[in-house]
């Protein structure tokens, strides 16, 4: 391995010794691609278009005070920001030689990307999902099937799916390749995961100072393991007038131990690979969380948003299940835009803090029609 | 002279049993323990239960999801391992845990528990060599021996630097993949085993998939100093069965010519 993959004190790659070699190939592979023109082409080829890049920015009409950005990550192909990094990770998977994938996924949305990469790149694919998640986000499991994954249903949440996955490939690494979704895990997936999520703040950006001659006053995105924040985050880094700020699921409170508010309520530990925050009891147990968006709903969080909070460069706070369906119905109906329960936690923020003359910009992560059936059970 | 070493020195295949502490409750650990030397086991090694056992497959999986339900704790095992140590003094005890189980308690805490405990060597199951040094040099600190895995695939200048760090034996992975009880091993490891040596490592043991008399003979005969059979044992706790009388037969088979497997 060539790098340490930490950030700060967090990251790192705890797996078992029989792993790392697999870790390294990939290491290797990712490095070598972002040095390969001719690799960044084809990805960026795929994103135009297949998936539909740039997605756009869209200021909203009637919801206030202020002035409300959104990006428009439900817009991508597959209804998530998750295509942007799973057809990077895709193209990996190619050069390296391998002939299967495999995923775990959360609401589906990772699940439904990694299936829509199996079947164009002829790569027969699993997806471990938890059988909670299973049983809230039908329509995305047969969507899975459809597109003509093997969806493997495992006792427990997305925490329980990624064991699993973890399991496989200690097993297949040798012609099977991880295609995790989200910057969690052991090095080097926080990385490189970031770096073809960066896209979207690297568009953001632009099309902010297009339209408004200037930064957001703060960049705002739900955090589960972190992909789309850290996606949105990235080219806001260095600016640091833009606030970032990460909003967990504090699900039925935080004060309760219902919720998914590893930032704000878990402690350093190791989980799937990464020393990051973890939600624990007093022993190191992991304990389970709640969300009732099933992307949101995990105990731990990719390793960079551990580093962010501790640094002070970015603050993490939460939306409650309750906030985030007021904010799902508010957007639907000033706006006309069914976003996924995930994305309605930033916006939730975001109404939350905004005034009159605040420029504000939304992570939209994903679109909504997976959340249909839990939403009219809900509403 | 260390446990390990007075083991080793008397130049017979070793037989390490695993087990999971508290499985299936604290009562019926210690009994299960006390079986194991009964049956013959060589050295005993004891997984303290976590909720999230990546490199461990169902059944060894199930055994730490039994004891968690039982209410058994890190402390238990501890107390666990103190009481086998005062009934036992010569067997040597490794432990075997995950990383987050260590750093919940604090290493330098969680490396003290285990010396005060009694127990000879601690392996942190999802601690590669790559973040090992911190957990070594605590384990250093409290006398406790840093067991570090090897595996068939691990690339030679790694397996010198496992070689130099670990203590007390390597422990050697007999396949890709999860702990098991396979129905073959696989045993593709000359050059591994040639790496260690040269490199003056702690003695070789083979562990993952080893569930039959046959599978010692090969694991010998393969240059392994001796093997730890862990998922065929917990199998026979989990359907309620004795385990000497599969302990003794699988410590007989180190005794036996050993017979390559082909």
């Amino acid at each position: 391995m060539l790098m340490s993959g930490r950030f700060g004190a967090h990251g790192g790659a705890f797996v078992p010794e029989v792993l790392m070699p697999a870790l390294d190939q990939l290491e290797a592979a990712f490095l070598a691609a972002q040095e390969d023109a001719g690799f960044q082409a084809e990805l960026a080829a795929l994103l135009a278009d297949y998936a539909g890049r740039p997605t756009p920015l869209t200021l909203c009409r009637n919801l206030g005070p202020g002035r409300i950005y959104l990006k428009r990550e439900d817009l991508l192909h597959g209804g998530a920001h998750k295509t942007n990094q799973v057809l990077g990770q895709a193209l990996l998977a190619g050069r390296m030689g391998k002939r299967r994938l495999i995923a775990e996924t959360g609401a589906g949305q990772h699940g439904v990307a990694t299936a829509m990469a199996g079947a164009l790149f002829g790569l027969p694919t699993r997806i471990y999902m938890g059988d909670r998640d299973v049983e809230r986000q039908q329509l995305n499991v047969f969507r899975m099937r459809l597109i003509g994954a093997e969806v493997v249903p495992v006792a427990g949440g997305l925490k329980e799916a990624i064991n699993e996955a973890l399991r496989d490939w200690t097993a297949s690494f040798e012609d099977t390749h991880y295609l995790l979704g989200t910057v969690a895990g052991p090095h080097p997936y926080p990385l490189m995961v970031r770096e073809y999520q960066r896209v979207i703040g690297r568009e953001a950006r632009a099309q902010m100072l297009a339209a408004e001659g200037r930064l957001p006053d703060a960049a705002i995105a739900c955090v589960g393991g972190g992909s789309n924040a850290i996606g949105l985050f990235a080219d806001f880094i260095a600016d640091e007038q833009v606030k970032l700020i990460g909003v967990e699921a504090a699900g039925k409170g935080l004060d309760g131990g219902e919720h998914g508010a590893t930032l704000q309520r878990g402690r350093p530990g190791v989980l799937h690979g990464a020393e990051t925050y973890v939600l624990q009891d007093a022993d190191g147990q992991v304990s389970e969380s709640w969300s009732v968006s099933a992307g949101l709903d995990y105990p731990a969080v990719g390793p960079e948003h551990a580093f962010l909070k501790d640094s002070g460069r970015a603050a993490y706070v939460g939306a409650t299940d309750a906030e985030a369906l007021v904010a799902f119905a508010l957007l639907a109906r000033a706006e006309g835009i069914v976003c996924a329960f995930e994305s309605a936690h930033a916006l939730a923020h975001a109404l939350k803090i905004a005034t009159e003359g605040a420029v504000l910009l939304v992570g939209l992560s994903g679109r909504g029609d997976k959340d249909m059936a839990q939403a009219q059970a809900l509403l | 002279m260390s446990r390990y070493a007075a083991l080793f020195a008397r130049g017979e295949g070793v037989f390490g049993a695993f087990v999971m502490l508290g499985d299936p409750e604290l009562a019926g650990s210690a009994a299960i323990l006390d079986d194991l030397v009964a049956g013959g086991a060589d050295m005993i090694e004891v997984g303290i239960p976590f909720s999230d056992p990546i490199a461990d497959g169902p059944v060894i999986q199930a055994a730490a999801a039994r004891a968690l339900a039982a209410g058994v704790r890190p402390a238990d095992c501890f107390a666990l391992i103190r009481g086998f140590r005062d009934r036992h003094p010569e067997v040597p005890v490794g432990i075997l845990t995950y990383a987050n189980l260590v750093l919940a308690r604090g290493r330098d805490r969680f490396y003290r528990a285990a010396r005060e405990a009694g127990a000879d060597s601690v392996l942190v199951a999802d601690v590669p060599l790559h973040e090992a040094a911190p957990f070594v040099a605590a384990a250093r600190a409290w006398g406790v021996a840093p067991v570090l895995i090897a595996a068939a695939n691990t690339p030679v200048e790694r397996l010198r630097r496992i070689a130099r760090l670990g203590e007390g034996y390597v422990y050697c992975v007999a396949r890709p993949g999860v702990t098991g009880a396979d129905e073959e091993v696989r045993l593709d490891h000359g050059e591994m085993l040639a790496v260690l040596r040269a490199a003056g490592a702690p003695p070789p043991i083979f562990g993952f998939g080893i569930s039959r008399p046959d599978h010692v003979r090969a694991a010998l005969a393969a240059g392994a100093a001796g093997v730890i059979c862990g998922s065929a044992i917990v199998e026979r706790i989990a359907r309620g069965e004795d385990v000497r009388d599969f302990v003794a037969a699988m410590k007989a088979a180190t005794f036996a010519e050993p017979v390559p497997i082909d």
